[in-house]
C-alpha cells in the first residue's frame, strides 16, 4: 500500500515532472494565463498520462522492442484525439481557447517520458497510479503559475474580479508581462528555487566548477 | 523479450494496435460529431447576436436567433444571390479558387489574400418588414493574426450597431482588448460613410466628443498600434468598394 502511495504522491513535490525532471515546460508556458483553461489542461493531461500508462503497461510484454516508441505514440495519440473530441463536444469555449495545445499533449514529454521510463517496466495498476501522480505534479506547478498570472496579470481568478483594475475604475494596475508566455519562465524558475531550498536533495551536482580567477604574475 | 522481435510478431502487434486505435478514434469522432456541430453553430449565432447588441443573457440563443435571416450576397454585383445554399461556409469558399478571387495587393489593405465571391450576411427585419439591422462578416490582419468578426449596421446602412471579433490571436491585454466590452461599447452610433467614402477609423488616444470627426472616430487601443491599424483597415476594406459598399448601396435604394 505504501508503494502505491509513494508512486502517487512522490511526483507531486519530491520528484515533480516539471520542477525536477524539467519535462513539459512548453505547455506550462502557453496555457497558464487563465486558471479555468489551466485546470482543463491539467485534467486532460492527467487522464492521458494515466490511461496511456495503463494501456502500455498492460501490453508491455507483447510490445516488440524495435517499434516500442511508435506503439506508445499510437496509444497516446489516440487518447489525445479522444480527449480533444470530447472537449469539442462538451466544453466548446474552453477547447477553442486551448486550441492546439490539447493536440500537443501528444508531444508532451511527461506522457512519453512516463510511458517509456515507468509503464514499460511496471504492472498496470502501479503505472496508472504513476500517471495520475505525475499528472498531479504537473497540475500543481501549472495551477501555481496560473494563479499568479491571472491574479496579478488580469486581477481575476476563474474570470471573477478579485483586484479591481484601474481601467475598470478600481485601484489595481495590472502587470501586463504576466499575461505573456515568458512570465511563466520566471514563475516556474521561482517555483523550482523555492522547492529546492525546501528540499536540498533536489539540488543537482554542478556539471563543472568555475576555476579560481588567476592573476597573471609571470612575464609581466 | 526476444520472442517479441520476430517479423511476424512485430507486424501482428502493429496491425492489431492500429485497428483497435482507429476503431476507438473513429467511433468517438462519429458519435460526437452532432454535438460538436451544434456547438459550432451555436457559437456563431451567439457571436452574431452579440455583434448586433441583441444578445440577452438568460434566453436561449436559438430562440433569439430566430428573428435573424441568413442571406447570401454576390459581392461584385451587390445583389442577393441564390447561387449557394444553406451550409455555405464563406471562410472555406475563400480558399477555393472557383469560388473566390485573388485580391490585388494594392487593393488588399486588410491583407485578406483571397476573397470569397459570395458573402453570408445576416438581416434582422423589423415589424414593418424593413431591415432593422444588417450584420456583415469582416476579417483582416492585425499584428499577429487575422481577426474574424461581425460588424452590425443600423437600417440606414451607415450607423454602426456593434462590432465583435470571435477569432483572433492578438496579444492579451494589448491588441486582445478588441474583446473588451468597454471598448466595444464605443462603437454603436458611429457613422461609416462621409461623402460616399469610408471615414470610420480608430484614432490615437481618446476621441474628443466635441470634435467634428467624433462621429467617424473610435478610440484606438493603447499599446496596440498595429492591431488598431488592422481594425481600421478591415473596416475600410469590407465597407469599401471591394467589400459590401455595392450591396449596402443597393439596399439603401431598395434594389438588392
Amino acid at each position: 500500500m505504501d508503494a502505491v502511495k509513494d508512486t502517487l504522491t512522490g511526483p507531486i513535490f519530491k520528484n515533480n515532472p516539471i520542477a525536477l525532471q524539467i519535462l513539459g515546460i512548453c505547455s506550462a508556458l502557453a496555457v497558464t494565463s487563465s486558471l479555468k483553461v489551466t485546470l482543463v489542461m491539467c485534467i486532460a493531461l492527467t487522464l492521458v498520462t494515466a490511461f496511456s500508462n495503463l494501456f502500455i503497461s498492460s501490453i508491455r510484454h507483447h510490445i516488440p522492442g524495435s517499434i516500442r516508441i511508435i506503439v506508445q505514440m499510437t496509444i497516446i495519440a489516440s487518447l489525445v484525439i479522444l480527449v480533444d473530441e470530447v472537449l469539442k463536444a462538451v466544453a466548446y469555449d474552453i477547447s477553442k481557447q486551448l486550441s492546439v495545445f490539447v493536440g500537443l499533449i501528444i508531444t508532451n514529454c511527461i506522457v512519453m517520458g512516463r510511458a517509456e521510463a515507468y509503464a514499460m517496466k511496471n504492472p498496470p495498476v502501479a503505472s496508472f497510479m504513476d500517471g495520475i501522480g505525475n499528472g498531479l505534479g504537473y497540475s500543481v506547478v501549472l495551477i501555481f503559475v496560473a494563479v499568479i498570472r491571472e491574479l496579478f496579470g488580469a486581477g481575476k481568478l476563474f474570470g471573477f474580479e478579485i483586484l479591481p483594475l484601474v481601467t475598470e475604475g478600481g485601484w489595481y494596475n495590472p502587470n501586463g508581462l504576466l499575461l505573456l508566455p515568458p512570465s511563466a519562465f520566471f514563475i516556474i524558475g521561482l517555483f523550482i528555487w523555492i522547492l529546492r531550498s525546501a528540499d536540498a536533495k533536489q539540488v543537482e551536482e554542478p556539471d563543472f566548477r568555475m576555476a579560481k580567477h588567476t592573476v597573471a604574475e609571470e612575464g609581466v | 523479450m526476444s520472442s517479441n522481435d520476430g517479423i511476424g510478431k512485430i507486424l501482428g502487434v502493429a496491425l492489431a494496435l492500429c485497428i483497435v486505435c482507429s476503431v476507438i478514434v473513429s467511433t468517438a469522432a462519429v458519435v460526437l460529431k452532432p454535438a460538436q456541430e451544434a456547438n459550432k453553430s451555436l457559437d456563431r449565432k451567439r457571436n452574431i447576436l452579440q455583434a448586433a447588441g441583441m444578445l440577452e443573457e438568460g434566453r436561449s440563443v436559438e430562440e433569439q436567433f430566430s428573428v435573424v435571416e441568413e442571406r447570401f450576397v454576390d459581392l461584385q454585383s451587390g445583389q442577393f444571390t441564390d447561387a449557394v445554399s444553406a451550409g455555405y461556409d464563406q471562410r472555406a469558399a475563400a480558399k477555393d479558387p472557383a469560388q473566390s478571387r485573388d485580391v490585388p495587393s494594392d487593393e488588399d489593405i486588410a491583407k485578406v489574400g483571397r476573397q470569397a465571391s459570395v458573402a453570408q450576411v445576416y438581416l434582422v427585419r423589423g415589424d414593418g418588414g424593413d431591415y432593422e439591422k444588417i450584420i456583415l462578416p469582416v476579417h483582416g490582419y492585425g499584428l499577429w493574426s487575422t481577426l474574424y468578426g461581425f460588424l452590425a449596421l443600423e437600417s440606414d446602412a451607415n450607423t454602426v450597431a456593434g462590432l465583435g471579433f470571435y477569432d483572433h490571436g492578438e496579444t492579451p491585454g494589448l491588441g486582445g482588448e478588441v474583446d473588451n466590452p468597454r471598448w466595444k461599447a464605443l462603437w454603436p452610433g458611429k457613422k461609416v460613410y462621409r461623402g460616399g467614402e469610408v471615414e470610420l477609423a480608430l484614432k490615437k488616444g481618446a476621441v474628443d466628443p466635441a470634435s467634428k470627426d467624433a462621429n467617424w472616430s473610435v478610440d484606438g487601443l493603447s499599446g496596440a498600434t498595429l492591431t488598431s491599424r488592422g481594425v481600421t483597415n478591415l473596416i475600410d476594406f469590407w465597407l469599401g468598394d471591394s467589400g459590401f459598399a455595392p450591396f449596402l448601396e443597393n439596399l439603401r435604394n431598395g434594389e438588392a
